[in-house]
């Protein structure tokens, strides 16, 4: 059974010298996982696991970190670290904040 | 690129009350990146993971403040500094080949604690780096790998026709020069160490380092002497 | 290290196709090469990747193989050839042909 991710060998188009700075909500989930790993809340081996786990479907369709953060979304909630109702609220909450911080930009504090 | 990094320096109960605005005095925790474009649903779910981590304790404001500070310090800069050294100093040289966490440590780099192993090009031997089951780069010495690198096409190509990627990506290499390809599946991390370039004698460190690029790190070109 | 594995063995991958996280890329599966050197002797990721912890830890071997081994239309010379990291598990001895 050759999973999606296990593409060494496989046909593909052009290399195509894409690249991009990273955003900060990139670099943030980024610290995210080095922060579990550090803390041995979760492996790289988990990381790997759960982003395999998102299917053909989701690796073609999400970014790179994109997919990073559903992985370790998965792997706390299956480690119950995380529950799916705090995390439903905490969604929510973070929109809240961004509409906010919109909205009143200047309230905002630098530091 | 901004370096507009979050800053959590107060540890309230961030999780309630947030919908309506701001309560009056309260310091904003989460300082959205508004330069970081339409806030998507992966944004959202990247801040409310971290926001419940930190809530639970997990880990503490000042060490992702830190963490981030640590991912911005790794750059290629870092790669080429010790491929400059190696060049002048033969004995560092091997020291790199034997221990590149160990070798970077001497020149007051921080390496992370993931074993880096340098493959060293010689006359009629080339090396390249590639992971094709996920993106394994040694990030945290030459900080994040390009997009291409990460991409379907590099990952499933390179280990099948290596000199057709090489040729794509502007590196053409004659038949006399064996292609290596190194692909990281355990936890061991490559680069590359280049040929120092002919008509370089006598260069300082400085100005040799200026000539390695990341690109040279991973294999996919070769240090060029800029034409007087 | 005793036993069949060490640098210079001809080995060969095991032709194995088990669901579920390995590190073993598929392209290499079946195919022979020799061992380079030990990378390590490391947690299992097989274990590890579901939250268990690995131990004890396996050596992981860089094997080198030929392109010609890998993929029999290979087009380039004879000397390319790919090293990839395989966990021992992975790897069964294979007899020098006399």
């Amino acid at each position: 059974m050759r999973r999606h991710h296990d593409m060494g060998g496989l046909p593909a188009g052009p290399v195509e010298r894409t690249e991009h700075d990273h955003a900060p909500w990139e670099k943030k989930v980024d610290a995210i996982l080095r922060l579990l790993v550090a803390k041995k809340v979760m492996t790289l081996d988990e990381l790997r696991r759960g982003i395999e786990e998102l299917g053909p479907g989701a690796y073609d369709e999400l970014s790179y970190f994109e997919r990073w953060i559903r992985s370790i979304t998965n792997i706390l909630l299956e480690k119950g670290v995380l529950g799916v109702h705090e995390l439903g609220r905490a969604i929510e909450a973070a929109k809240a904040r961004r509409a906010a911080a919109e909205a009143c930009p200047k309230t905002v504090p630098t530091a | 690129m901004s370096h507009d990094h979050h800053e959590h320096d107060h540890d309230h109960d961030h999780e309630h009350d947030h919908g309506h605005g701001h309560p009056p005095g309260e310091r904003h925790p989460f300082q959205p990146d508004l330069e970081d474009g339409p806030y998507t649903w992966h944004m959202a779910l990247a801040d409310a993971v971290e926001a419940l981590l930190l809530e639970k304790g997990i880990f503490r404001p000042e060490e992702m403040r830190r963490t981030l500070e640590d991912i911005d310090s790794k750059t290629p800069a870092n790669g080429a500094r010790l491929v400059a050294r190696a060049w002048v100093d033969p004995a560092f040289k091997a020291r790199l080949l034997a221990d590149v966490n160990a070798a970077a440590a001497e020149l007051g780099i921080d390496a992370g604690p993931i074993p880096i192993r340098a493959v060293e090009c010689r006359p009629g031997e080339h090396h390249v780096i590639v992971c094709t089951l996920c993106s394994c780069y040694p990030r945290l010495l030459l900080g994040a790998a390009p997009d291409w690198y990460k991409a379907r096409a590099y990952r499933s190509r390179v280990v099948r026709e290596p000199r057709a990627v090489l040729a794509e990506l502007g590196l053409e290499l004659s038949e006399e020069v064996a292609v290596v390809v190194h692909d990281s599946t355990a936890e061991l991390r490559f680069m590359v160490l280049p040929e120092r370039p002919a008509g370089t004698e006598g260069w300082d460190e400085a100005r040799l380092a200026a000539l390695v690029t990341r690109d040279c790190l991973i294999g996919v070109a070769r240090p060029e002497v800029p034409r007087a | 290290m005793s036993g069949p594995f060490a640098p210079g063995r001809r080995v060969r991958v095991k032709a194995l196709y088990p669901p579920g996280h390995t590190r073993t890329p598929w392209y290499t599966r079946g195919r022979e090469g020799v061992i380079l050197d030990l990378v390590d002797v490391e947690p299992d990721p097989e274990e590890r990747a579901y939250g268990r912890p690995g131990l004890p830890a396996v050596p992981v071997w860089r094997v080198v193989f030929a392109q010609h081994e890998l993929w029999p239309d290979y087009a380039g010379p004879a000397g390319d050839r790919v090293v990839v990291g395989i966990f021992e598990p992975w790897l069964e001895p294979v007899e020098e042909r006399s």
